[in-house]
């Protein structure tokens, strides 16, 4: 029988196993950041134990960071602290660390992907659950906790249970104005918050083959929201172009002789799958959400649906909203296009592409948080960051910001925030806060509006990335 | 890691499903660099109002209730992989979460930590979460070694299913980074050996 990519992946990487238990994985690579280290750290050195791979480890400062004024001390005591302890641990044990300011800091899931950190084939963990990101590149790569995070530093290794195989294919053509975030939100609308638990997933179909990198990240990002340890795609073309000079990707003859190898993990024709889902590419429209769960979305054309659950009900009752109704015309007072699902360079252009020569309606505070120092300079070098100045938006420096509120980019109790981020939990934007996730697009059409508003009748005279 | 054998104790209900980690302990509790402390904010902003005062409708602030088993609806723990999720529930005093549902990375980080996640039917679930709303002096026997949750009053028990490497972690309170160290060998093998 045909492997799966996941199997390929998993297989070569499996250093022994247990018998009727788990398998130890050897880890490629492992990313940290300031929030789920500190204490793994504090764990090795009670036991006295060292990081057996520091050069396989790469940090940066993403969670905890303010997004204003970051030249300057970091005012919340126990977010400087933090971060020094950070600088401390990564020091002392000869990590390479991206601090804050420093050009290559961003979000870990946006930063090490542009570096080329991030390459097919690989096996990459991370101390946060969006690490399925990387799956994006033909990658195994999962969030761990920090009893996890402590086990990679002393060995390189995990116990791991293999998990199921879960393929979810989309065929057929994008309708305008349908960016990779509906598709997951469209994905995550039909299966539910939990259909993945206990599977990693694999992304095949038309509309992932043409989808760019980013949109690729984008969507391997939010599996985690549907319950998926991990999201991947087969590498291709795409990825190898993306991968190719980047600063730590393979070179010249290396690299071919990596693309080589990564050209044979797509999964076989006759592999099988634990589970599969076909879903028709027409069928999907931009996506929003109403509830308080990444699984509760409905097509913008759509009402919220009826359902008398207590718990679906208690989501409804938090966010104001009824069911039967659409969310057209809401008024919406706040708008954040960030974290580590949207904030890479494309997720701006679309933004900038329907923000041009429009202004931002008076009612909304509208934060634009790129992933990274990188993507930050590139908005400024394409001339994007003036045109969100002149129409009103305010351009932040690099950070998770508004998607978790750790620092001060909360929105306040009550008020709606469209996001482009990944999770719309009860005060997951500050206490008392109601987040509808979208994509860049519609979060730039509702900033312009001041409510929440039919894209894909705005957007019929514009020439879309 | 705190050896698990049995445990008899009451049990507090939350009967809510898809409980996440934002829920269990909010973001703006993770600035801490030690594990201590996450107890006193679990369920931080559902046990008290906006003005700080306890929100009486909780089940962990309703007096009737108490115990050292949590029993909630299904899903519970999705969304992020905070540990310190796990270390809020065992700081509060939790030892058990029965669910018909828990999410992978959060019943990892639970049996990390010594916290025993019981997945059970809906059927028997819906039971137990009416029987401890009722009566909530019902002792609940969970005993790890036989892997059954027995509710002491209705004679009603049921099995569950654990890796049996973590239950013999559970059981004598390893943890995996002792396995990994005595693999150092075959590890540094791997390493000199990979073929991809």
């Amino acid at each position: 029988m045909g492997k799966t990519l996941f199997d390929k992946v998993w297989d070569a990487h499996v250093v022994d196993s247990i018998q009727n238990g788990p398998q130890i994985l050897y880890i490629d690579k492992h990313l940290i950041h300031e929030v789920t280290s500190p204490q793994a750290f504090n764990e090795l050195e009670d036991r006295n134990i060292p990081v057996f791979r520091p050069d396989q480890i790469v940090a940066t400062a993403d969670h905890n960071t303010p997004t204003l004024n970051q030249d300057l001390p970091i005012k919340d005591e126990l977010s400087r602290k933090q971060l020094e302890q950070l600088s401390k641990n990564c020091a002392k044990n000869g990590i390479t660390l991206y601090e804050l300011g420093h050009k290559y800091n961003g979000i870990v899931h946006v930063m090490a992907p542009e570096l080329g950190i991030t390459q097919p084939g690989m096996t990459m963990v991370c101390g946060d659950s969006h690490t399925s990101t990387h799956g994006a590149f033909g990658t195994i790569a999962f969030g761990i906790g920090t009893s996890q995070v402590a086990q990679v530093f002393a060995s390189q290794c995990l116990l791991l249970t293999k998990p199921k195989s879960l393929r979810v294919t989309v065929n057929g053509s994008l309708k305008n104005g349908v960016l990779s975030k509906d598709v997951i939100l469209y994905i995550i609308s039909k299966l539910g918050t939990n259909s993945g638990t206990g599977y990693f997933c694999e992304y095949a179909g038309d509309v992932f083959e043409n989808m760019s990198m980013e949109g690729r990240m984008t969507v391997c990002n939010m599996s985690i929201e549907m319950g998926a340890r991990g999201g991947m795609i087969a590498p291709d073309q795409t990825t190898f172009d993306y991968v190719k000079d980047r600063e730590f990707a393979p070179q010249g003859g290396a690299f071919d002789k990596k693309v080589a190898y990564w050209e044979t993990l797509p999964s076989d024709d006759d592999a099988k799958f634990d589970k599969e889902y076909y879903f028709d590419a027409e069928d999907i429209e931009p996506m929003l959400t109403y509830g308080t769960n990444p699984g509760m979305g409905i097509k913008i054309s759509e009402t919220i649906p009826m359902d008398d659950n207590a718990s679906f009900k208690k989501s409804l009752e938090y966010m104001n909203f009824e069911a039967g109704e659409s969310l057209i015309n809401k008024p919406i007072n706040f708008v954040f296009i960030g974290s580590c699902t949207n904030s890479r360079i494309e997720d701006f252009r679309v933004a900038a592409n329907f923000i041009k020569g429009k202004q931002k309606a008076n009612n909304v505070t509208a934060w634009l948080v790129p992933g990274s120092k990188q993507v930050e300079a590139q908005i400024i070098k394409e001339g994007l960051k003036d045109i969100f100045e002149n129409a009103g938006f305010e351009l932040r420096q690099p950070g998770c910001s508004a998607c978790l509120a750790m620092n001060d980019d909360k929105i306040p109790p009550g008020e709606y925030c469209v996001s482009t981020s990944n999770r719309n939990f009860e005060g997951r934007q500050g206490q008392g806060s109601r987040t509808i996730l979208a994509s860049p697009l519609v979060a730039a059409a509702t900033a312009v509006a001041g409510k929440i508003v039919d894209v894909t009748k705005e957007i019929e005279t514009l020439e879309l990335a | 890691m705190e050896k698990f054998t049995t445990l008899t104790s009451r049990a507090i209900p939350l009967a809510i499903e898809n409980v996440d980690t934002d829920q269990i302990i909010p973001a703006r509790f993770l600035k801490a660099t030690d594990k201590i402390g996450f107890g006193d904010n679990v369920f931080r902003d559902w046990r008290y109002n906006k003005h700080g005062e306890p929100n009486a409708n909780f089940s962990l602030n309703n007096s009737k209730y108490s115990g050292s088993i949590l029993v909630a609806g299904d899903n519970f723990g999705c969304g992020s992989s905070r540990e310190h999720a796990a270390w809020a529930l065992v700081g509060f005093g939790f030892k058990v979460i029965v669910s018909s549902f828990f999410a992978d990375i959060f019943k990892g980080n639970a049996l990390n930590n010594g916290l025993l996640p019981v997945q059970v039917s809906e059927t028997f679930l819906k039971t137990l979460l009416e029987t401890i709303e009722n009566k909530p002096e019902t002792q609940i026997e969970v005993n790890l070694e036989s892997q059954t949750i027995s509710i002491s009053n209705l004679n009603t028990s049921e099995s569950f299913d654990i890796d049996p490497y973590k239950k013999t972690c559970m059981i004598n309170g390893y943890d995996d980074i002792d396995y990994l160290l005595s693999k150092k060998e075959q590890i540094e093998a791997f390493e000199a050996e990979k073929t991809y």
